[in-house]
């Protein structure tokens, strides 16, 4: 079971706070949270916005546009699209801005950059 | 009107059940076969719980989907559309909207650090014991409430598709229904049981696309046409405008926030959609299943947009709320009266399956907490051998199934939203919190999970049972008696911001500091993937 964490294996030596403390995992842990905090933040509001505005604006949400189309049928519809959209928008951030951090501070670790005896182990992989 | 009246005669409905049997049958009999093939090498705790962690994203996106999208959905949202309009589309907005916070903010986290349940990952950096026994406590809670909703569920829609009325043969199709699972479950293990689920979700979004199709063919793909179709029959043009159900008092639309406020922070915090992200190999496998379900779940949400007033419009809100399942009535009449018997048999087989898919997939869900987080953590002191822990595992599934049909017995015929909502909420109070400090909040500390998933789960439940759903009102569960102090039937608002405070308050107060070697281990793991990605490259 390999892939399964908190098994011992190869990551067992590992000094996590020499690598939390590095300056490129500060940086990962930075552009995560710039991303996913703001973005939460603003997909929470427009959707209780939304919800305020059906609760208590029946008015102004059965305005209607075209044909039968009304207001609140096009906001509702938006929430669709603005969910599709933010999930585009933090795919193609991770997989610019975080995977490739992330895929090179793993690679340090598994090539025994932060063991905790300072020295260099070679060899001894799973 | 005539036309349509004679189109859709319940008393026909009866004549398909052998119709609705067989296509049951061949579903179970197929989904049997694959889960017997894809049982032949579940050896490990990792295959049994965990699929051997060998699904791909889309795979298990599509089984995240199929987990999802269970009758309540299904049945229940195309029905609310139908009956209340635009108070039932609100349903599946924030349904959908509540997989951003599973995207942003807990999928791949929870991928990289935890391993098969919830408590692995809220228990990673505190104390094992006691936040162990608490996260376990809430997911049995959560799943065995969501457990008797599709139980009770099924006994609802029996009534009509099966033509079953009398309570002895919906009992005797619950027990059918539960023993069913405990078959798949303790054969299949996670990989039988996501192969049910992707089958399911296929069969599900298949069928209603075909029928949202033919509806739109029928108003010539005008969505304006069919809406003013629906007001039409409906006579009643407020069907397209907000407020029909909740708008009604003040109380009632501060029922709805607290409803969307349950919907949007439950959805991540449901234990048998956390366990799905563990059956893919790595972080980026589990953000594309969660790309993949947020696709499959949006358009399957924008079906029962055009189902919900298709219904309204082709078969009428009264006809509905007159047959048999009432308002769970509502698609598979659509669904008799656009493609007739052969289309209701499909449809109801695919209804079927979708309960019993969902139901397994709970029933692992809880049988893996109870194995792994009380059994192996707690009781045997991680101490247990991955066989034996597996073999408790079966157990419980035995346990759970015979519970959830005794259950599934008794809340026969009651309000099935109810306990939807209730594990949405107590998901959100009880969970929610714990999983979001304890990844983002490096001060966190054992105190606050445990005064968070304690207060959260306590005064969800608290709240519930003194609410008008459980008594007092005309649809309570208790008719008779009076002691409905909590004037919301949702008690979300309340119960979801008190579990954060209290996790806030626990961790501010509480004299002792946690390891931050822990922390750190679990933020630089939660981050990077160390560990818990295959090593590929070496």
């Amino acid at each position: 079971m390999g892939n399964d964490p908190r098994t011992p294996d190869a990551t067992a030596s590992v000094d996590f706070e020499e690598v939390q403390s590095t300056a490129r995992f500060q940086e990962l842990r930075k552009r995560h949270r710039s991303f996913v905090f703001p973005m939460a933040a603003a997909f929470l509001l427009w959707y209780f916005a939304y919800v305020l505005l059906a609760d208590y604006a029946v008015g102004f949400m059965s305005t209607k546009v075209w044909g039968n189309i009304n207001i609140g049928l096009i906001l509702g519809l938006l929430q669709f699209v603005s969910t599709f959209a933010i999930t585009g928008w933090y795919v193609s951030y991770s997989n610019r801005k975080l995977d490739p951090i992330a895929a090179e501070i793993r690679h340090e670790i598994e090539g025994h950059e932060f063991d905790k005896d300072g020295k260099k182990m070679t060899g001894v992989d799973k | 009107m005539i036309g349509i009246a004679t189109a859709v005669d319940v008393a026909d409905l009866k004549e398909t059940t052998l119709l609705n049997m067989g296509i049951f049958g061949l579903f179970v009999a197929v989904t049997m076969v694959i889960v017997l093939r894809a049982s032949r090498n579940n050896k490990t705790a990792a295959d049994y719980y965990a699929a051997g962690r060998s699904f791909t994203g889309s795979q298990n996106g599509t089984a995240i989907a199929g987990d999802y999208l269970s009758a309540a959905s299904f049945l229940g949202i195309t029905g609310a559309i139908a009956i209340n309009g635009y108070d039932g589309f609100m349903y599946s907005i924030g349904f959908l909207v509540a997989w951003l916070v599973a995207l942003l903010l807990v999928a791949e986290l929870l991928r990289n650090t935890g391993k098969f349940t919830m408590a692995d990952v809220l228990s990673f950096r505190l104390k094992q014991r006691p936040v162990r026994i608490a996260a376990a406590i809430s997911t049995l809670a959560v799943c065995f409430f969501y457990l008797l909703a599709q139980m009770a569920g099924a006994g609802s829609l029996i009534s009509l598709l099966l033509g079953i009325s009398d309570w002895g043969g919906q009992a005797l199709v619950i027990i059918v229904v539960g023993a069913l699972m405990i078959m798949y479950v303790l054969i299949g293990g996670m990989k039988g049981t996501t192969w049910v689920q992707i089958i399911k979700a296929v069969l599900l979004i298949a069928g209603a696309a075909v029928m949202t199709l033919w509806v739109l063919a029928i108003y010539g793909f005008n969505l304006s046409s069919l809406l003013g179709a629906a007001v039409d029959t409906a006579n009643n043009p407020a069907v397209l405008n907000p407020g029909l159900q909740y708008g009604k008092s003040e109380t009632s639309k501060l029922d709805f926030m607290s409803l969307g406020l349950a919907l949007v922070l439950g959805t991540a915090a449901l234990p048998h959609v956390l366990m799905r992200f563990y059956t893919v190999p790595t972080a980026k496998e589990a953000r594309k299943s969660v790309v993949w379900s947020i696709w499959l779940i949006g358009l399957f949400y924008l079906f029962t947009l055009v189902l919900g007033y298709g219904a309204a419009a082709l078969v009428g809100a009264d006809t509905i709320k007159s047959a048999p399942g009432g308002v769970n009535a509502a698609a598979p009449l659509l669904a008799f009266f656009l493609g007739g018997p052969l289309l209701l048999g499909f449809i109801s087989a695919v209804a079927f399956a979708t309960i019993l898919a969902v139901v397994a997939g709970l029933t692992i869900t809880a049988a893996a907490s109870f194995a792994h987080d009380i059994y192996a953590n707690v009781i045997a002191k991680g101490k247990a051998d991955a066989e034996t822990e597996v073999r408790v595992a079966r157990r419980t599934v035995v346990v759970i199934g015979v519970l959830a049909i005794l259950g599934g017995i008794l809340a026969n015929g009651q309000n099935v939203a109810f306990l939807v909502a209730l594990a949405f909420a107590v998901a959100a109070s009880a969970n929610l919190p714990t999983i979001v400090y304890s990844l983002f909040w490096r001060r966190f500390t054992t105190q606050g999970a445990v005064w968070s998933m304690y207060g959260g789960l306590g005064s969800a439940i608290l709240l519930i049972i003194f609410s008008p759903v459980v008594s007092g009102g005309a649809t309570s569960m208790i008719k008779d008696a009076h002691f409905a102090i909590f004037p919301l039937s949702n008690p979300g608002i309340v119960s979801i911001p008190l579990a954060f405070l209290l996790g806030w308050l626990g961790t501010v107060l509480d004299k002792k500091r946690e390891d931050s070697t822990k922390q750190a281990e679990m933020e630089v793991r939660s981050l990077t993937g160390i560990g818990a990605e295959k090593a590929v490259d070496h």
